[in-house]
């Protein structure tokens, strides 16, 4: 289920990242206990526990004492940016080297950009 | 259950199973033993577990002296491969007798796990296949709901579904009744996700007292061309190294500068328990 790449608590994190960015989480939604991610993934619920930190103290998630963590109102736009200014260097900036290394010309690439839009 | 170890020795006459070993265990924490064989896990459990009188130091359990203290032991439960917790005649025997000595047992969950291991109740333990035999321990160990819970390789004889039905039931458990629960496995890969901490030692010595993240954060493997992973791993405490061709792989131990890696042209990646483990303790069998 993991790719052990990075520790797990990351990887839960960037799960639910992605689902708020994806809107299969909104705003104000409540999120599965800490407990129910643990029994889940089979994994330490203290593990658990530190990807839910991580995201509060990201600003994506805040917590209601008593009853559990929900999505902050503004953790979709705020990931929105932060992709944002990732994406040339994290995904357009690879795929033009990888593109480079096989010998596709750049011309290919944007012109299947361009008949995509 | 807080447990705290302070210079503990134990010896067999001439030959010292654990030596100047010094530990404290949190409550409410789920903790990973890992030995090779004859590294002394067996011994330190059965200190704690009061079934051995040690030979030095000081071992409590909440303030507490363990052995022949039975105020303390009926909280204290641990689970043996070899079955003595359980080979007293049917299921419902041991169940009986579990039920008597430990305060906090739980019968309707003993009842529930039966089911979930599809145990015979009226079946004598001592005719059970091993798989089964490990599967009443199991329900004894859990039931118990005991403040320390120790498992030692109790679930090896089990099938791997029977020990992921083990591994969920275990987690559930101690989410609902927080308790110190210590786990010794040679299965490391596939438990090593449900640890909080993780205590190694080797020949009777404490090697790596740590949480689980970071010991895991602690190792990493380095590959790339031969020239270039040689020079950045120079000063660095090397584990291993594989060569493949060209490329070479390393496996370092201690902080690492990963960005710093990539510029270099290097990747770098994490490292398995079960590989750290292996070399912290001396390398592959000797």
């Amino acid at each position: 289920m993991f790719d052990d790449r990075s520790p797990i608590y990351r990887q839960i994190a960037d799960r639910i990242k992605a689902e708020v960015l994806s809107g299969a989480l909104k705003g104000d939604e409540q999120v599965m206990s800490t407990n129910q991610y643990a029994a889940f993934f089979r994994i330490n619920p203290a593990t658990a526990q530190k990807a839910f930190q991580q995201l509060v103290d990201e600003g994506v998630l805040y917590k209601k004492r008593g009853i559990g963590m929900f999505v902050s109102p503004a953790a979709r736009d705020t990931l929105r940016a932060e992709r944002r200014e990732g994406f040339f260097t994290d995904v357009v900036d690879p795929m033009v080297a990888e593109a480079k290394a096989i010998g596709i010309p750049l011309d290919d690439v944007i012109k299947r950009i361009r008949d995509s839009r | 259950m807080r447990i705290d170890i302070d210079n503990l020795k134990v010896a067999y006459g001439e030959t010292v199973a654990i030596d100047s070993l010094s530990l404290r265990l949190d409550t409410g924490k789920i903790y990973g033993l890992l030995g090779r064989n004859g590294a002394g896990k067996t011994s330190l459990l059965s200190v704690l577990a009061g079934f051995r009188r040690h030979s030095g130091g000081t071992v409590l359990a909440d303030d507490s002296p363990i052995f022949e203290n039975w105020l303390t032991t009926r909280e204290i439960s641990l689970i043996r491969d070899a079955g003595e917790t359980v080979n007293l005649g049917t299921v419902e025997d041991a169940l009986y007798f579990a039920e008597d000595v430990r305060p906090r047992w739980d019968a309707a969950y003993a009842q529930e796990l039966i089911d979930l291991f599809k145990l015979d109740r009226k079946k004598n333990v001592k005719s059970m296949s091993k798989g089964q035999r490990s599967a009443v321990g199991v329900v004894v160990g859990l039931a118990s709901r005991a403040p320390l819970t120790m498992f030692d390789e109790s679930y090896l004889g089990m099938d791997a579904p029977s020990r992921q039905a083990f591994y969920d039931a275990l987690l559930a458990d101690f989410m609902a009744h927080p308790r110190t629960i210590i786990l010794s496995t040679h299965l490391i890969e596939e438990v090593s996700s449900l640890f909080e901490e993780v205590v190694i030692i080797d020949k009777g010595r404490l090697v790596v007292h740590s949480p689980a993240d970071e010991l895991l954060a602690m190792g990493s493997a380095v590959t790339g061309p031969a020239e270039q992973v040689e020079e950045f791993t120079r000063d660095l405490t090397v584990l291993g190294s594989k060569q493949l061709g060209p490329t070479r792989s390393v496996m370092v131990y201690g902080p690492l500068d990963h960005a710093e890696a990539r510029k270099a042209g290097l990747e770098t990646g994490p490292i398995a328990m079960q590989e750290l483990f292996i070399h912290l303790t001396g390398g592959p069998a000797s």
